[in-house]
């Protein structure tokens, strides 16, 4: 460790100003604050310092990403023997899941940091940590069988235009990773909808579906058992299969207070009232499904632990996130059973939602000052009927 | 007398010149005033409909803004939409008739574009800004060139739009020749989607103003 610090130390000067290489130096300060802590401080003024900056924040959700992802390594191949036929134990399966995660996680990082490093050195910003999750993100949240080109375009797409022409990370209307795969799927719906993309080399005689297709094709008794869906033994894009992965996932997050409890709960909330509505008009199979149901299909927890919860997008008022999150868990389900060309409505509800956050803070701010003018009216009516009162006693 | 200057300009001065080449880059209508943007969205999936749309728009404003300026003294300033209008509407009605007549396939495609070229505001504004206070030649140059400069970024986007979204060029299918689709290669369908030209349209103006540096707005 030390030596590696002496290494740093020695080469520093050259990118300091004035050095030889001045013009790289955001990169150098982004591998040396990813080797160690950074031993900047303010000198003027006061601030506050917490512990929990960007780097701490984006570790915690990687952290609390690793459940989705080991699962989902294990079910990639676990379905993947599964349709071809084949008794496999448990290792056996992770390695297949890993050798296929591992190109994917890696593209994705490779472009997104590379391009982030670009802009970074470009405009002389410093290079952050944004894209550490972002990166992680959007492995897994594409089918398992998905081209690997494909992956870098998206992923170069979500980072310029979903999160670079806005300023970098913080200044981003939409969430990237969403960004990533609403690119794909307008751009190659072959690859990331239907039947055939679910399990990797799937023979052709064996159905591939994932509950939602089933459901959306009024197939309703062909859904697995609640069980089997909340534990993941299902078809499905890589992370998002098992509930009780993303539930140790929310957990984490939750303790850590990296994520909103508040968005969390409103989601949920907002996809029972809706599944509850469906219920009540029954107009065919597919609304008679238990609403509960809907919260452990396709990528619904996965989208409310994850991605509505980014708090760059998200609505930043307390209250406003509870509006923001009831929506989308509305708007999902909505979305999901009235739209036969969108099987899963969790992507659009969210990204339609990023879109509003700030249109709601607004409103929620503009309410707030608003009632305290009314209150602050009242007390001053109140003072000067009393101060009247008292003029009037005096004569 | 300095009216009499003016009239001693030559056909091809450098300010005429200029009122071409002007939209053609910074001063260009879709790019820098960020007009005529809806129909950039929607005729530009493929080459054809976009250069023809192009060429529409040429005649239409070319001699619409000659027309406009003709007629500039007689115009009562209250009526001038009005007589904007029926001066457009008139050419448009024109080129409809033409396109129906001598290229009924890109006609069906342009469908209502044709038509709502009365709407483009590029044509409107041309008018308003430049024909109603200039005389007949400048105005022709005028209007010619902001049509140009309108053409230029629906060919660009056209041209990417197609070759992406649908392997092709100008109906020639290119990659399907060159065997891209053989080693996995597949069309990109949200370049066939309008919000995909709204996209292109702002990685020109990217382009743009990091080449020319004074367009940069600052606030």
């Amino acid at each position: 460790m030390k030596g590696l610090r002496r290494a740093l130390d020695r080469i520093k000067p050259n990118f300091a100003k004035g050095g030889r290489f001045e013009k790289l130096h955001s990169t150098f300060d982004a591998f040396e604050a990813f080797l160690f802590v950074p031993d900047k401080v303010t000198f003027t003024g006061s601030h506050i310092r917490d512990a929990v900056d960007l780097k701490r924040t984006m570790s915690f959700v990687v952290i609390a990403m690793m459940p989705p992802l080991l699962f989902g390594m294990w079910n990639v191949g676990s379905q993947h023997f599964l349709a071809n036929g084949m008794e496999t134990g448990l290792w056996q399966n992770f390695w297949f899941g890993f050798l296929q995660m591992l190109p994917i996680v890696i593209v994705s990082y490779v472009t997104g940091l590379a391009i982030e490093f670009g802009f970074a050195q470009a405009r002389g910003h410093e290079v952050n940590e944004g894209f550490l999750v972002t990166g992680m993100l959007i492995p897994l949240i594409m089918p398992p069988d998905v081209p690997l080109w494909m992956v870098a375009l998206a992923t170069a797409f979500a980072v310029v235009f979903g999160k670079e022409v806005f300023g970098g990370t913080g200044m981003n209307i939409l969430n990237p990773a969403l960004t990533a795969r609403a690119f794909l799927f307008f751009a190659y719906p072959g690859e990331m909808s239907g039947d055939k993309v679910w399990i990797v080399d799937k023979p052709d005689a064996f159905s591939g579906a994932t509950p939602l297709g089933d459901a959306m094709i009024a197939e309703v008794s062909k859904i697995p058992s609640p069980m089997d869906m909340f534990l993941g033994f299902i078809p499905g894009s890589i992370g998002e299969t098992s509930k009780l992965a993303i539930l140790i996932g929310a957990m984490i997050l939750l303790f850590t207070g990296v994520a909103s409890w508040r968005i969390m709960l409103s989601v949920v909330v907002g996809g029972l009232v809706m599944g509850l509505i469906f219920n009540l008009v029954a107009l065919n199979d597919y609304m008679l499904i238990p609403a509960w149901e809907h919260l452990i299909m396709g990528g619904f927890a996965f989208g409310a632990v994850y991605m509505a919860t980014d708090p760059v997008t998200a609505a930043q008022t307390l209250k406003g996130q509870y509006i923001y999150g009831f929506l989308i868990g509305f708007l999902a389900i909505l979305a999901r059973v009235f739209n036969p060309a969108y099987p899963e409505g969790m992507m659009l509800a969210i990204l339609f939602m990023n879109v509003f956050a700030p249109l709601i803070d607004h409103y929620v701010i503009q309410a707030n000052i608003i009632k305290r003018r009314k209150r602050w009216e009242r007390a001053r009516v109140k003072a000067d009927l009393n101060n009247g009162f008292k003029e009037e006693a005096h004569v | 007398m300095s009216a009499e200057l003016k009239e001693k300009d030559p056909m091809f001065s450098l300010k005429n010149r200029r009122l071409v080449s002007a939209p053609l880059n910074r001063d260009n209508p879709i790019t820098v005033q960020v007009l005529g943007i809806c129909s950039a969205l929607a005729v530009t999936a493929k080459m054809e409909p976009a250069v023809v749309m192009a060429l529409s728009v040429i005649f239409v404003l070319g001699m619409g803004n000659v027309v406009i300026s003709l007629l500039r003294k007689t115009i009562a300033p209250r009526i001038r939409i009005i007589v904007q209008l029926t001066v457009i509407a008139t050419l448009v009605i024109l080129v409809d008739e033409f396109l129906k007549a001598y290229a009924y396939n890109v006609s069906k495609q342009l469908s209502v574009f044709v038509g709502l070229i009365i709407t483009n505001c590029i044509i409107m504004g041309r008018f308003e800004a430049f024909s109603m206070a200039n005389k007949p030649w400048p105005s022709f140059l005028d209007g010619v060139g902001n049509a140009l400069g309108y053409g230029l970024i629906l060919v660009i986007v056209a041209f990417f739009r197609e070759l992406l979204g649908s392997g092709s060029i100008w109906g020639y299918p290119v990659l399907e020749k060159i065997g891209l689709y053989h080693i996995g290669y597949e069309n990109n369908g949200m370049m066939i989607l309008p919000p995909m030209a709204l996209i292109l349209v702002g990685i020109i103006i990217w382009v743009q103003r990091s080449r020319v540096r004074e367009l940069i707005e600052k606030n």
